[in-house]
């Protein structure tokens, strides 16, 4: 009994340790709700953090007209090299697989979450909760998502379905690819080796003669 | 000299002969020079003062050394504010990386904060809401980690073939330095994390105000919030005054600016780790949430940017690392991967970090297709381009970490090839 008394009194000993050395430090202050509330923009993709507000596929068009189609394009097919916003729906088997919200986002949480937060490239967070919403149902109408009438909100966020909701997985590489765990050849690993692609047959290595510098 | 790679009883001399044309004449040329400068002249830096102390305040590189500098590659992106430098690897050695040269990726470009009018917010499924000035992080106990930093999407352009030629571009999104921070553990600790939270959202302070989701298992772990890199505080580049550290897992996740961490109980599903980060695989499905960056490795020198200029003895020189740990052993080939030889690991060999290796040879002018493949301490053995893609597809974007090979010619130029 004594033996298993000390013992505790060993493993009680070890837990103050334990404390002492995640102790509290009394450096910071508390975050005012106030504070808080400014920069708490995350919407997470089961909609926690949706704000008030709503917003037209007509309202949209007139939101995208006016801030994004300069770049994403009149269709959302893009203007230029910026990222494509509608389309590609059927192309991520292909050889040119095309991401856009209709064809890879997997949640509508997603994509009002980046533009709340950094669109319109350059004015971010200038939107109000109205043309954000509006906007974002535009690109679902751009897409096929909803048709002209629908108004996106917190209320009718849930009846959106995404094309691509089930087009993910978790990280499986520890089991997917288990061959890569294995003894290497070391001598005679191959018959031949031929050269199969070359890149200065593509050519897109930008031009820079500094970039070339001998081994001296 | 003695042969120090002959660590196997094969020497130097035998592991060259498959590839070696015999009776090359091994000459080296001498370099340019100015003649009043060179012996037994007397050039005028020996004769006259130079620069006092405190005429270069914040010391700059030699002025000789102007070409070594971050490159972008202007086709890649629509915008530079959302876009990517590359780390000029084939100009650099040992494992650290120099504050000024580590690759830049921005998404919406630097954001320059007053650290007067720094603040880091710590809220959701925590016991009190805190908010830190940055002389407060800086009050907490701090630790000195070197990791390498590496973006998922490096080598992302090499999926379809060689396409760019020097490992700055093909490989330059990776670098490796001393961060000075707060563990987050500790700083999480002093607003009590909840038991029911799961997941970290941190969020950056720049106009694309970047988040992602971390495990608070990660979190909990080994993440920094760091201020200081070598030394110094951070680059504006990188994060200043302060980012997350995530050891060993992909450089997006690294976010800079850090103004916000939110705990929860579910992942956000952030445009960050859906659209971009996932890993498009044939099938059409995409894998998410892969963190951890593989064991990789590289030929810095000779390399396309880094010719070889001189027959005889040759270093070859490169880099390896992985996110599941320290490098156990990097095996160098000069045949294309048809036969191999263990590299010399030299300096430190850290978890998380760089390690750099070196493989001596006497190069007589013979064609050589040079590639490296690292194994690290959980046994994973960098894979050939041909056996990544077998399992990826060539869709993924990122993640790719398949042997690179360089195709060194006559002449000492270098190529970036495939080969089969």
């Amino acid at each position: 009994m004594s033996k298993c008394l000390s013992a505790l009194a060993v493993l009680l000993a070890l837990a103050g340790a334990a404390t002492a050395a995640e102790r509290k430090l009394d450096i910071g202050r508390a975050a005012t709700p106030a504070e808080i509330a400014g920069w708490d923009i995350d919407v997470r993709a089961d909609g926690q953090g949706l704000p008030p507000g709503k917003g037209s596929v007509k309202d949209g068009e007139e939101v995208y007209m006016g801030k994004c189609a300069a770049c994403h394009g009149e269709f959302g097919e893009s203007a230029g090299r910026w990222p494509m916003v509608a389309g590609g729906q059927g192309s991520l088997k292909s050889d040119d697989p095309v991401k856009t919200v209709g064809s890879y986002f997997a949640h509508l949480a997603t994509v009002i979450d980046y533009v709340r937060r950094a669109m319109p490239f350059g004015d971010a967070q200038s939107l109000t909760n109205d043309e954000l919403y509006a906007v974002v149902a535009y690109m679902l109408y751009l897409n096929d998502i909803v048709d002209e009438k629908f108004v996106l909100s917190k209320e009718t966020f849930a009846g959106v379905k995404m094309p691509n909701a089930a087009g993910f997985y978790d990280d499986d590489r520890e089991t997917a690819e288990r061959p890569f765990w294995a003894a290497p050849c070391m001598t005679n690993c191959k018959a031949d080796v031929k050269i199969t692609g070359r890149a200065r047959v593509i050519d897109v290595t930008p031009d820079d003669k500094s970039a070339r510098k001998g081994v001296d | 000299m003695p042969d120090r790679e002959d660590e196997k009883g094969q020497t130097r001399r035998s592991f060259l002969t498959a590839a070696s044309s015999a009776g090359a004449a091994l000459a080296t040329p001498a370099l340019a020079g100015n003649p009043k400068n060179l012996p037994p002249n007397v050039p005028d830096w020996t004769r006259a003062l130079g620069d006092g102390v405190a005429v270069r305040p914040y010391g700059q590189p030699s002025k000789h050394e102007a070409h070594v500098i971050r490159r972008d590659v202007q086709w890649l992106t629509a915008s530079r504010e959302s876009s990517v430098s590359f780390t000029p690897l084939h100009e650099l050695d040992g494992i650290i990386t120099p504050s000024g040269l580590c690759f830049e990726r921005h998404h919406g470009g630097i954001a320059e904060i007053d650290p007067a009018d720094y603040r880091l917010i710590v809220h959701g499924l925590v016991e009190k809401d805190l908010v830190f000035t940055l002389a407060e992080l800086k009050r907490f106990p701090r630790v000195n980690r070197i990791h390498f930093l590496e973006c998922a999407a490096n080598s992302g352009m090499e999926w379809r073939g060689a396409q760019l030629n020097g490992c700055q571009y093909t490989h330059g999104m990776v670098h490796c330095v001393e961060y000075t921070g707060v563990p987050l553990r500790v700083l999480l600790n002093e607003a009590g994390v909840r038991p029911s939270a799961k997941w970290l959202l941190a969020e950056g302070a720049d106009s694309a105000a970047m988040t992602r989701s971390v495990p608070v298992a990660k979190a909990l772990d080994d993440c920094l919030v760091a201020y200081r890199m070598n030394g110094e505080m951070l680059r504006p580049e990188q994060g200043y005054p302060a980012r997350l550290v995530v050891p060993g897992w992909e450089g997006n996740m690294w976010v800079k600016w850090l103004r916000r961490l939110k705990l929860g109980d579910a992942p956000w599903f952030a445009r960050e780790e859906t659209s971009k980060y996932t890993d498009l695989m044939e099938s059409g499905k995409a894998r998410q949430f892969t963190f951890v960056m593989d064991a990789k490795s590289v030929i810095t020198s000779p390399s396309p940017q880094a010719p070889l200029k001189a027959k005889g003895f040759t270093v070859i020189s490169g880099l390896a690392w992985s996110g599941r740990g320290k490098i156990r052993r990097v095996d160098v080939s000069l045949d294309g991967g048809k036969n191999w030889r263990e590299a010399k690991l030299d300096g430190l060999v850290l978890d998380r970090a760089v390690t750099r290796f070196y493989a001596e040879t006497e190069w007589t002018g013979q064609e050589l297709l040079l590639q490296s493949r690292a194994i690290d301490e959980t046994g994973y053995v960098q894979p050939g381009k041909a056996e990544l893609r077998k399992v990826r597809g060539v869709n993924s974007i990122y993640h790719n970490n398949g042997i690179q090979t360089w195709h060194v010619k006559a002449d000492g130029e270098v190529e970036n090839v495939e080969v089969s």
